[in-house]
């Protein structure tokens, strides 16, 4: 079996007296997308947040690419990347503007051309030189799309991809994600709130609530251990705490 | 999809990260002309001011007479103190206001080479700022700052120094209390003003206040800029203490902005920028 591209263990978050995440340990394997779930507070931008190194957990440790991230976050970050709703690119900076920096920033040689394959692929050709701030919500997200996937990582964390995006575009960027794993190997990360999404996309799914990592396993699975017929009514028995695994 | 099997990175090194964070920030500053305006209109209002109070004094005052450019030159280099140090905290500030600072720490850019990259667009904003109303000294009152060679040159970099370090400190205490604190960018380093003795000598400063004012680069570096216009010597005693004190203030500074990113690390309050 392969090695793990992501091992977390034990990890917890305190904020003094409240619990935000409570010892937690999943691995990812190599070329998985992987969905964190979870009503609101549950703990999943927490986690990301741990996993990305932007927040410094109480307890445990996370390993990426075999490497503990504490010690070596310089040699793991340039292979990750990442996108999220609670994060924007500068707004008065083109979108080209915008992709040329992050490129620099993460070393990308032969930038022009990554540039203008990201430009093709994800459909943003036409509007590279207007400012990112004057763009629709679903444009904005193809370009945080774009950045996230700047230095073509190797692993990818999504914190809600679609949220606010009409169904077409949404639907737009669940393909391009099946896309990009299939051609890269890549390995994703993504939180969710929603359930068809994760259906679609996830093969394997960590369950969160109040803190807690309560169950993990494929959709599949979930949905015949819990005996419903979708992950949304396992999403609500989970999370209105009415239903135990049969 | 068009995605290649590999694309290739090249570990551009400290260098061309903060290349690539300066040339952000450079991007912003070309695509807005209020920035730009905001850089040189207030040097160069208070130019125009203390330009006309010293035509006045200069008829007025002996110790004036005696050094007639002395108030112009203090407006220009309490500028660079001032301007300095806002353009660091500025630049922080841009990335907290645009919500960006999640993405770059997520980035392989290491905190220091960030501090770094401001200190250069500090730099390039107090020379927008003060060049520009520097410039105009010389066409409305025939006063060139520049007539102080090599002391000039010194003295920038002495209050450059300094204002980073302040920049530091007030970016530290901005992203430990977040955005409601953002007015401290603009208004703390006028604290400095009355113990940097920029209009005048050290010496008025009551006798329990001087030690207070010489515990900073700035009364060094103006009592030094006096010295210069006055007596028309260099006095090197002065640059010496001035440097001497800003290398402890810039480990200071940078120490407590290091402090406050883990700090910041450990509340989550790299990802949930606000007030």
């Amino acid at each position: 079996m392969a090695e793990p591209i992501l091992v977390a263990e034990q990890i917890a978050k305190r904020f003094g007296e409240v619990v935000a995440l409570q010892p937690s340990s999943f691995s990812i394997g190599p070329g998985r997308i992987v969905g964190l779930l979870g009503g609101n507070g549950a703990g999943k931008t927490t986690t990301m947040a741990i996993l990305l190194g932007l927040l410094r957990p109480t307890g445990g440790e996370v390993c990426i690419f075999g490497l503990e991230l504490e010690r070596h976050r310089y040699q793991i970050l340039p292979r990750m990347n990442f996108s999220s709703p609670y994060v924007d690119l500068p707004h008065r900076l083109t979108v080209v503007e915008n992709l040329k920096v992050y490129g620099r920033l993460y070393g990308v040689r032969r930038l022009e051309e990554r540039i203008a394959t990201l430009a093709a692929d994800l459909e943003i050709g036409e509007f590279m030189k207007r400012p990112v701030g004057k763009l629709s919500a679903g444009q904005r997200t193809r370009i945080a799309l774009a950045k996230s996937l700047i230095n073509r990582p190797t692993l990818l964390m999504l914190d809600e991809p679609t949220a606010s995006l009409d169904p077409d575009t949404a639907d737009w960027v669940r393909t391009y994600l099946e896309r990009y794993r299939a051609a890269t190997g890549a390995t994703i990360l993504l939180a969710s709130h929603n359930m068809a999404e994760v259906e679609r996309l996830c093969d394997d799914v960590i369950m969160l609530k109040a803190g807690r990592m309560v169950d993990h396993g494929s959709p599949a699975r979930l949905i015949e251990r819990y005996g419903r017929r979708n992950m949304e009514e396992v999403f609500l028995d989970i999370a209105r705490a009415r239903a135990t695994p049969l | 999809m068009t995605e290649p099997a590999v694309v290739e990175l090249a570990p551009t090194g400290p260098l061309g990260r903060i290349y690539a964070l300066a040339l952000r920030h450079l991007y912003l500053l070309r695509g807005s002309w209020p920035r730009l305006l905001e850089l040189v209109y207030w040097p160069t209002v208070q130019m125009i001011l203390w330009g006309m109070i010293t035509q006045f004094l200069v008829t007025e005052s002996t110790w004036v007479q005696q050094a007639g450019g002395a108030l112009i030159a203090g407006v220009l280099l309490w500028d660079v103190l001032f301007r300095g140090s806002l353009g660091f905290t500025i630049t922080f500030l841009e990335e907290m206001w645009s919500r960006n600072l999640g993405h770059l720490f997520v980035s392989p850019l290491r905190p220091v080479e960030m501090v770094v990259a401001f200190m250069l667009m500090s730099l390039v904003r107090t020379l927008i700022g003060t060049g520009g109303a520097a410039v105009i000294a010389i066409i409305l009152y025939h006063y060139s700052v520049f007539d102080m060679g090599l002391a000039l040159v010194a003295f920038f970099a002495a209050l450059l120094v300094m204002s980073w370090s302040f920049g530091m400190f007030v970016s530290a205490l901005i992203l430990r209390f977040g955005l409601g604190a953002e007015s401290l960018a603009w208004f703390l380093v006028f604290a400095l003003a009355p113990v940097s003795c920029v209009y005048y000598p050290v010496s008025v400063l009551p006798d329990w206040v001087e030690p207070i004012a010489f515990a900073f680069p700035s009364s060094h570096i103006f009592e030094g800029m006096r010295a210069v216009l006055i007596d028309h010597e260099f006095r090197f005693d002065l640059w010496r203490n001035a440097m001497l004190l800003d290398i402890a203030y810039l480990a200071g500074g940078a120490a407590a902005f290091l402090f406050s990113v883990r700090v910041a690390r450990q509340r989550g309050l790299l990802h949930q920028v606000g007030e």
